[in-house]
């Protein structure tokens, strides 16, 4: 019944609640965010419950307006789409939740067009997501980038130059798409991905198939931060407003990468991908330079914000390394790492966003023991948070790298296992150092501020969100089993 | 009686009392007998494992799993009960000690102190009940995790700084280990932990068993303290004694040397690592130790960090003995664990009692010490005559048995090694006996033997590594078990 | 020879206007002609997918009764042109919100050059 329309609902629910948003928002501005999280809750429930009927029946294809392809759009709802879907919308929805108090001491009067924008932006991933026509995702490639401009823009003095900067490249990046995208229609006729893919490989060696690759890979690149297209994410990340960091940052370039995915794994097929062009290869040296860059990096910020967007660049890079490997190891390794990164960080910048509100900044270098008397939910889950980021057991982060780093071995790849093995020590640097700041005493001074300190935790819309992210990463530990099975499944080979 | 929930719970034992001892933050005799009840039910479930490991027999539980194919599995092996048995067992002791050091030396953060080392105690016996590697790994790294607090305890400069060698030595090992795992799962595709090994019926070229057996030395050689990896032991002296006591004399380091265990005995199997010469690694880096280590000890002045050196070396004793690859030798390696640890952990305790009772930490300040605190001094020199191989006490029997493994697979250099290596101890431990009892101190006039909490479990330890010695097989058959265990790794008939 | 040139003159155009709107994102100063540059950069992207949408000899894909059905191949392919309408109005947003931001920029640092910006953000 409701279940061959469930990709468009998906996506629809963030159309009606974009337009919800402004029509009860100028009459009552407080309901803008209660709308927001209905909004996001409802399209989990709906994405939550597609996934579990994809895995009892398998793939739901909606055509728009009843055209068939190649004539008419679809959205595609597979394995892969799938549990990209669950995850964004699953913790867009903690991430609203959490925006309340935020909004309200960060940009007060603007909380009506940040909920539309962020309804918007959740639109565009989700389209881009679903979608199963190459230039249905341009347009929403662009809807995402556009919201998410805004959205960043709403932040502290620097950051509508940051968004701007952000504006120029993700565009130019964007543009680059469209014109490999048009360089595959030139060839091929068709914008339907399943259909282009049974035709691909009579194309092989066709220049424009080469260029039309290379432009895509690199149009996506710019939106998934792949080194060195990553200029515009210290800037954005840090200088958005922390609602709007946690909501972009576990995201945004997650579902660049899921596109990367979509190209490289089931449009072309990893051997013809190989066969036009060595692009698993390049990004795989690329991710992997990424990975050790934006380690250390982070190692030499002493803002948490832009520390955790530059640990954000090298986790992206987990993520295509393990695309590159193209084995079903690296596979799941990488969609593994998808949900748990986007978990982990989510849960960190809510963090962040705790303590600017109660301190006022999120300078590593003013962090002293106090913290962990005034705000101990909020440092355990940034303990467990940060435990899981290093790669310890039984947290969710260990098993990302354990099935990366196996299929780092299957393909006998002993480099880009040092370079994993390596930025898990790097990320022990700076976690552990705030870890330290926070839970032992400065023996600097003598003042002994942590036995004074009052608890002052954050109000409750801020801390269950966070907790639950933090909880959820035990949770994930130990299910691991289970979703990798079913990660292995969707490996289309 | 069905056993096999006995390794879950004796795992979980004291994690459960972890949530009591937090709540009991404020009453602190209440807190410290969830501390003692946890121990004392930890070691009642570890025992009543102990009749099927004499019997030759496993308690195998496998939980969910944790990786598709890979299950968190617990083996409650003969070797892993023996190793339980002296963590669980000393920690009643350690407990008991803790009391009295930690209010004599009115140290702050207890509640901390007292759980964490409950969660460390559940890893240790989660290491010891291991299945496969993968599960080794989860409580490996817990292990390092739940001891972090307690080496940077006292949150001074050096602390700290001990802290982050001990964390760095430790990930990185960690990480090592992790890869190690990887490539043995790449090529065998399992990680169970089998007596005989794994990896012989693979078909894996040369360098890449060279390759393996590398990482996983760099995985376990930092825990077992083998040259130059036991950087991180002098430095974590800088916790408090009983931490030092349990931890890096027991539970940390003795991980250590029961992971190398696992894996020549386990993972490679001891004919591939005749085959393949790998043992001989291990001979050298383990003989160089020996003496490298006992060498440095005479240089310490403070009184922990020769202790700690005298560690290192005895450590290696046993990475020695596993590497001789004979049965005697590896009999005498396992006994040997179980012998170092009573008389370290001894020797441990005095050094804490001397710190909390006079104040002193060096060497030289402890003249006379002797008449002031009769039962502790007592107590080390039983200690160290042990350490330095003279009978009756366990130190002797361990030390005769690698001795005659040594002769049995007709190497002399182990045996000069051993021999040189026990006139050292002796010569580093004979003058501190010399000066506490022999010479006059000073300033001594006020003070008395240290508190009973204290006294008692040096007195205990001390009397059961002489018991231990007169009778081997007394209260737990550690004898026996050790030569079945050192037996089982030698049939190749692969199970 | 020429007739490389000759032959592909659309692409050529297409190629050129790339290159002036590259020119003008990465090498000025001015934050509104780098939005200029991007502009251009979007339009020569619009002109090559139009570009493949000619044919020699078609009409524009408007239902002419003069030609029958049968003879659709006399009109141009639509499809492209209807991307493009798509992505051109996807350019006039993003060129609004580009603009939004200049303005907000302005207002608070009162000038649109990059290294003056750069300083006074620090």
């Amino acid at each position: 019944m409701i279940d061959s329309h469930l990709p468009a609902l998906i996506a629809l629910t963030f159309v009606l609640f974009a337009i919800l948003i402004p029509m009860f928002g100028l009459w009552k501005p407080k309901s803008s965010q209660p709308l927001a999280v209905l909004g996001s809750g409802i399209a989990s429930v709906l994405s939550l419950y597609a996934f579990a009927t994809y895995l009892q029946t398998g793939s739901i294809r909606y055509f728009f307006g009843g055209w068939e392809p190649p004539v008419g759009i679809e959205f595609v709802y597979d394995g892969l789409s799938g549990f990209f879907v669950l995850v964004i919308n699953t913790v867009a929805f903690f991430v609203l939740i959490h925006s309340r108090q935020v909004a309200r001491r960060e940009f007060p009067g603007k909380e009506m067009p940040y909920f539309a924008l962020a309804m918007l932006a959740l639109l565009g991933f989700n389209g881009m997501i679903l979608t199963g026509d190459l230039f249905n995702l341009y347009v929403f490639l662009e809807i995402s980038s556009l919201a998410s401009y805004g959205l960043i823009a709403i932040g502290s003095r620097p950051a509508p130059y940051a968004a701007f900067r952000y504006l120029i490249i993700g565009t130019a990046g964007g543009t680059l798409y469209l014109l490999g995208v048009g360089f595959l229609y030139t060839v091929t006729g068709t914008l339907n991905i399943i259909d282009m893919a049974a035709m691909l490989p009579t194309f092989a060696t066709n220049t424009s198939v080469v260029a039309a690759l290379v432009l895509m890979v690199v149009g996506i690149g710019v939106k998934a931060a792949l080194f060195p297209l990553h200029g515009w994410l210290p800037d954005s990340y840090t200088f958005a407003s922390s609602s709007s960091t946690a909501l972009i940052a576990p995201i945004g370039t997650k579902v660049a990468a899921y596109i990367l995915f979509r190209i490289v794994f089931y449009l072309f097929g990893v051997e013809l991908t190989d066969a036009v062009a060595p692009i698993t290869t390049v990004i795989g040296i690329l991710a992997a330079i990424g990975i050790l860059y934006g380690s250390i990096m982070a190692i030499a910020q002493t803002e948490m914000k832009r520390m955790l967007a530059y640990s954000s660049v090298s986790q992206i890079g987990y993520i295509i390394m393990g695309l590159s490997l193209a084995n079903p190891l690296g596979f799941a390794g990488a969609l593994l790492h998808v949900l748990n990164h986007a978990v982990m960080k989510a849960c960190l910048f809510l963090v962040a966003g705790n303590l600017r509100m109660k301190e006022g900044h999120s300078d590593i270098s003013k962090f002293n023991d106090s913290y962990r008397k005034k705000y101990p939910w909020t440092m355990a889950s940034f303990s467990v948070a940060a435990i899981s980021m290093v790669g310890l057991p039984p947290l969710a982060g260990f098993f990302s790298k354990w099935y990366l780093a196996l299929g780092t071995i299957d393909n006998e790849n002993w480099i880009f296992l040092a370079v994993i093995l390596i930025s898990s020590l790097l990320n022990a640097v700076y976690f552990f150092r705030i870890l330290e700041k926070v839970y032992m005493m400065n023996p600097k001074k003598d003042q002994k501020e942590g036995s004074d300190a009052e608890r002052n935790e954050v109000g409750f819309s801020m801390m269950f969100p966070t907790s639950v992210l933090a909880i959820a990463l035990f949770v994930i530990g130990f299910a691991n089993a289970a979703i990798v099975g079913i990660l292995f499944n969707i490996f289309p080979m | 009686m069905d056993l096999t929930l006995v390794p879950l719970l004796a795992i979980l034992s004291s994690l459960a009392a972890v949530p009591f001892i937090l709540w009991s933050s404020s009453k602190p005799n209440l807190r410290e007998t969830w501390t003692i009840i946890a121990a004392l039910v930890k070691f009642g479930l570890v025992l009543t494992l102990l009749p099927s490991a004499l019997n030759g027999e496993s308690v195998t539980l496998h939980l969910f799993d944790l990786a598709p194919g890979l299950p968190f599995a617990l083996n409650a092996d003969p070797l892993g009960v023996f190793f339980a048995v002296i963590a669980s067992g000393l920690w009643i002791f350690t407990s008991f000690y803790s009391i009295g050091y930690v209010r004599g030396h009115k140290e702050h953060k207890q509640t901390r102190y007292y759980a964490s080392f409950a969660i460390c105690l559940s890893a240790t016996i989660g290491i010891a009940f291991s299945g496969n590697l993968l599960t080794f790994i989860v409580f490996y790294e817990l292990l390092t995790l739940a001891t972090y607090p307690l080496v940077i305890h006292t949150e001074s400069d050096d602390a700290i700084k001990a802290g982050r060698k001990y964390l760095s030595f430790t990930l990185t090992a960690g990480l090592l280990l992790i890869a190690a795992a990887g490539m043995v799962y790449y090529y065998t595709g399992t990680l169970d932990f089998t007596p005989g090994g794994v990896l012989g019926d693979a078909d894996i070229p040369y360098h890449m068993i060279l390759v393996m057996f590398i990482l996983f030395l760099g995985g376990v050689g930092v825990k077992a303290g083998i040259m130059p990896l036991h950087g991180w032991l002098p430095a974590a002296m800088a916790a408090p004694t009983p931490v030092s006591a349990l931890l890096h004399a027991v539970a940390v380091v003795k991980s250590g040397v029961f992971a190398v265990l696992r894996v020549v005995g386990y993972v490679f199997g001891v004919d591939v690592m005749g085959d393949y010469g790998l043992n001989e690694i291990l001979i050298v880096l383990a003989g160089a130790t020996v003496i490298l280590a006992s060498l440095i000890a005479f240089a310490q002045d403070n009184l922990k960090r020769r202790l700690a050196y005298s560690t290192v070396g005895h450590l290696s004793y046993i990475v020695l003995g596993i590497a001789l690859l004979t049965p005697l030798g590896i009999q005498g390696g396992i006994m040997h664990i179980a012998a170092h640890a009573t008389m370290k952990i001894t020797l441990f305790f005095c050094a804490g009692a001397i710190i909390v009772n006079l104040h002193r930490t060096e060497i030289s300040n402890l003249n006379g010490i002797a008449k002031v605190m009769p039962w502790t001094m007592g107590a080390f020199v039983v200690g160290s005559m042990g350490l330095a191989g003279i009978p009756p006490i366990n130190g002797f029997f361990s030390k005769f048995f690698l001795i005659s493994g040594s002769l049995e697979g007709d190497m002399m250099i182990p045996v000069i090694i051993l021999i040189v290596s026990g006139l050292l101890n002796a010569g580093y431990f004979f003058p501190i006996i010399h000066r506490a009892y022999f010479k006059k101190g000073e300033g001594l006039e006020k003070y008395g033997e240290a508190s009973p909490f204290m006294v008692v479990p040096i007195v205990i330890t001390a009397t059961l590594s002489v018991l231990f010695g007169l009778f081997p097989n007394l209260f737990f058959n550690f004898f026996d078990l050790a030569a079945q265990i050192s037996a089982s790794l030698f049939n190749s008939a692969t199970p | 020879m020429l007739d490389f040139f000759l032959g592909h003159y659309a692409y050529w155009f297409v190629v050129i206007l790339m290159c002036v709107g590259l020119y003008g994102i990465l090498f000025k100063k001015n934050l509104v002609k780098k939005t200029i540059g991007l502009a251009i950069f979007q339009v020569s992207v619009v002109l090559y997918f139009v570009s493949i949408a000619s044919k020699w000899g078609a009409t524009v894909p408007v239902k002419d009764s003069n030609i029958p059905v049968e003879q659709v191949a006399n009109y141009l392919n639509p499809l492209p042109h209807t991307l493009m309408l798509t992505a051109i109005v996807v350019g006039v947003a993003t060129l609004g919100v580009a603009f939004t931001l200049l303005m907000a920029i302005y207002n608070r640092y009162g000038t649109l050059d990059e290294q003056e910006l750069l300083e006074k953000i620090q």
